[in-house]
């Protein structure tokens, strides 16, 4: 019997072979602890699925980044034939196809790491020293930064201590500052949030983590009526520093309960400040800042990029300002803007728009509320044709409102009408292909390129 | 009423926590006149009958301690000792309100006199209130988050969280149930199964009791009882008082719920009229010496009336001001 490494979490691509706890000859029973495997979220037990011997170990321990599915041992069960054991033990197997929509940038001509060191806008003009890591270690470094300078600042959501983090994003900051100031709740968001939001009216602030956004939804009269709104009807007697964040949006084969990007429901509300970073540099720039800010914030993350990589600065003093986008990539024929999963979903079909002879725009927003839009009509006015790429529902959607804005501020410098790529209005459906069908695909974005451009 | 004064106030404190109750029910009289003459708008909540609650309260309670409440606040914030002035301006929606005339009548807040609202959706107001406890406590400072909450609110999801929270974190937090006895229209006994209201936070292992909230000095002694309970043991506390309010739930209320005769009944035990007498009978208190602390209640009042009409409507470039800060 092979056994091969199984997908231990919805969004597990690759594992790492932490450790092996059986040697070859060994006899095992069903149930007996194999191996320990690092995924994107945890380590977990591997364990035999049948009574025999271990015949064959195929992949060293310490190996990493290993296929979900690559062999990795040979059990011998009674009554079984005894498999053909490859020549020799393999160590790292070619990526197979995986369970997301697509390939992220980094597998295709552009990555976003080589746009973001070639855009000196992220920089402020310094010299930062910098270490490549994911979006995930960065959002963890964002927040012990902002806890060590500030004492006020701590962080509570279920999960988030013991546990480590249900995304790993909090790992490790238990054991640096203690259950006073990270605090695992019961599963009791609209309760919890509520706390928090008290708390930050009587002045500390918060980190509420919420294990995806979804179940935001739990409490989202505290975040909309509590939060947002305390500031004005208190005449600015009463603000509320708090960060709301956690993954957001369509991960993998999830369902439709936890599917959902919730953009245009928070940027709908005065008094919310809206982010949505699309890379590690920019999550760890940003947290940073709207820890630090005095307004309520909500923090929308993507799980599917928590594990992608790029250059990230490793001082305190590192932020990117809210309110600002990024023009990850300057061409002269079309604006397309995106933000969070849609700017990978954008650089995915950048090498068919370029095959068209078409060199666009690529505008990241970063922040949603408050927009820069400044950015956005000085690349229209200069492209005079828009796509806008958005994972949401369609309907009465944040990319609805960005084209009303465009064609009020940008009318007379339209050639073409502008195009929305959106979420379908359908609950998030669980088979593959459905899924994929559901979101915004590249396909999608390279015809609404050819049609804002005329060409058929 | 012959009620012992356990507390060992001064015939100068009674008269002071009178002066407050009175200034409450003066202050809510006029408030409902000048909704009759259309100069207060929209929803307006009353807290006439109620005022043994907050007072009582307030004569235990350490001047640090934080104040948070539901959408019947005039009185609470009264009791905070806000200028009556910048709340009736508030309540007719001009720029010299607490809130600047952008809270109105369910949204006031003082940071300085430590009380948080002032809050329009029922419940919303108890999980803030246990996380201005949690503040409390994580800056170890010696305060008691006060958070008071109708009967109505007391079948609310999010309550039973706030309980847990309060109770597993052990935070300094007294829970007030103001037990009017109707959630809106909806008579208690239509709303919640089950015993007493309080005893729903006693399975998080809340202490707590039920208290006559009509009479000033059993809410004041149960208010010391909380208090030192919450100190010693530093884990949360509820009281459920038992009230009536007078007016109906806001000014635009019929009162079809109940009869009359129920209404006409409670004001035989008229808080403000009790605490009176029992300061005449019982401490001996000169009438002269009270009705001239009414008279100049009433001259205040007028006053307040004259400025809350006078102070000029926001300037409309207000609209935009304090969306963000």
């Amino acid at each position: 019997m092979k056994i091969l490494l199984p997908a231990l979490s919805p969004t597990m691509e690759t594992g790492n072979l932490v450790k092996w706890l059986v040697k070859e000859g060994d006899s095992v029973v069903s149930g007996d602890i194999l191996a320990e495997i690092e995924t994107d979220k945890a380590t977990m037990e591997l364990e035999s699925p049948d009574d025999g011997k271990v015949e064959k170990i195929l992949v060293k321990e310490g190996t990493e980044n290993i296929s979900v599915n690559t062999e990795i041992a040979l059990l011998k069960v009674d009554g079984e034939e005894i498999e053909e054991i490859p020549e020799k033990p393999i160590e790292k197997s070619p990526p197979v196809s995986s369970n997301e929509t697509e390939p992220l940038s980094s597998e295709v001509n552009i990555s976003m790491n080589s746009l973001l060191n070639q855009t000196k806008e992220n920089s402020g003009g310094k010299n930062w020293s910098e270490k490549e890591i994911s979006m995930r270690e960065a959002l963890n470094q964002a927040i012990e930064e902002e806890m060590k300078l500030d004492k006020d600042v701590f962080l509570l959501g279920e999960e988030v201590a013991e546990y480590d983090g249900a995304y790993k994003v909090t790992q490790g900051l238990l054991d640096k500052f203690g259950s006073k100031r990270v605090l695992d709740t019961p599963i009791s968001e609209h309760g919890f949030t509520g706390l928090a939001i008290g708390a930050a009216m009587a002045g500390l602030k918060p980190i509420c983590e919420f294990m995806t956004f979804n179940f935001s939804m739990q409490a989202v009269d505290q975040i909309v009526n509590s939060a947002a709104k305390s500031l004005y009807m208190s005449g600015g007697e009463i603000n509320v520093p708090i960060v709301f964040r956690g993954p957001n949006g369509a991960a993998a084969r999830v369902g439709a309960q936890h599917s959902q990007c919730f953009i245009s429901w928070f940027s709908h509300i005065p008094g919310l400040i809206v982010i949505a970073p699309s890379n590690a540099r920019d999550a760890k720039g940003l947290l940073k800042s709207s820890i630090r800010n005095p307004n309520p914030v909500v923090f929308l993350e993507h799980e599917l990029l928590y594990k992608e990589k790029t250059n990230v600065p490793e001082e305190n003093d590192f932020l990117i300002p809210i309110g600002k986008g990024n023009l990850i990539k300057e061409g002269k024929d079309v604006t397309i803007i995106g933000f969070s999963m849609t700017v990978q979903r954008i650089l995915n079909a950048h090498p068919s728009i370029e095959k068209l002879g078409i060199s666009p725009d690529i505008i990241d927003l970063r922040s949603i509320k408050p927009l820069d839009e400044e950015l956005i009509y000085n690349s229209v006015k200069k492209t005079n044709r828009v796509v806008i790429v958005e994972d949401g529902f369609g309907s009465t959607s944040f990319g609805s409102h960005l084209s009303y804005l465009i064609q009020s501020n940008c009318f007379d410098f339209l050639d073409s009408e502008i195009i929305k790529v959106s979420g379908k209005d359908v609950p998030m459906p669980y088979a593959e292909n459905l899924e994929k069908l559901a979101l915004p695909n590249t396909d999608e974005i390279v015809s609404a390129v050819k049609k804002v451009s005329y060409i058929n | 009423m012959n009620k012992k004064n356990k507390n060992n106030f001064t015939n100068d404190q009674l008269l002071k926590f009178y002066e407050k109750m009175f200034l409450i029910r003066k202050f809510e009289e006029k408030a409902a006149q000048l909704y009759g003459a259309g100069k207060i708008g929209g929803f307006c909540h009353l807290y006439i009958g109620q005022e043994a609650v907050v007072i009582g309260i307030l004569s235990s309670i350490n001047s640090e301690d934080t104040v948070i409440t539901a959408y019947r606040d005039h009185g609470h914030i009264l009791a905070r000792g806000v200028d009556p002035k910048l709340v009736m301006a508030e309540l007719t929606g001009r720029r010299d309100g607490i809130s600047k005339g952008k809270g109105g009548s369910m949204h006031m807040f003082s940071k300085a006199n430590r009380f948080y609202g002032g809050h329009g959706i029922v419940g919303a107001q108890v999980p803030l209130g246990v996380g201005i406890g949690f503040a409390h406590r994580y800056r170890n400072e010696k305060k008691i988050s006060r958070v008071y909450l109708g009967d109505g609110a007391m079948s609310n999801g999010q309550v039973f969280e706030a309980f847990n929270l309060a109770s597993l974190w052990e935070l300094p937090v007294l829970f007030i149930i103001e037990n009017n006895k109707y959630g809106m229209g909806t008579s208690i006994g239509r709303s919640a199964a089950g015993g007493e209201l309080y005893e729903r936070a006693t399975v998080f292992g809340i202490k707590g009791e039920k208290v006559d909230g009509m009479n000033f000095f059993d809410v004041s002694e149960s208010a010391i009882r909380a208090r030192e309970y919450i100190e010693k043991n530093s884990k949360p506390y509820i009281i459920e008082m038992d009230t009536y309010r007078f007016r109906g739930h806001s000014m635009s209320d019929p009162g079809l719920y109940r009869t009359k005769d129920e209404v006409n009944k409670m004001k035989e035990i008229d808080p403000v009229l009790m605490m009176k007498e029992t300061l005449l009978n019982d401490y001996k208190i000169q009438e002269d010496t009270i009705k001239d602390i009414e008279s100049d209640i009433k001259k205040q009042i007028k006053d307040v009336e004259k400025f809350s009409l006078e102070s000029p409507l926001p300037d409309l470039k207000e609209l935009y001001t304090e969306v963000y800060l």
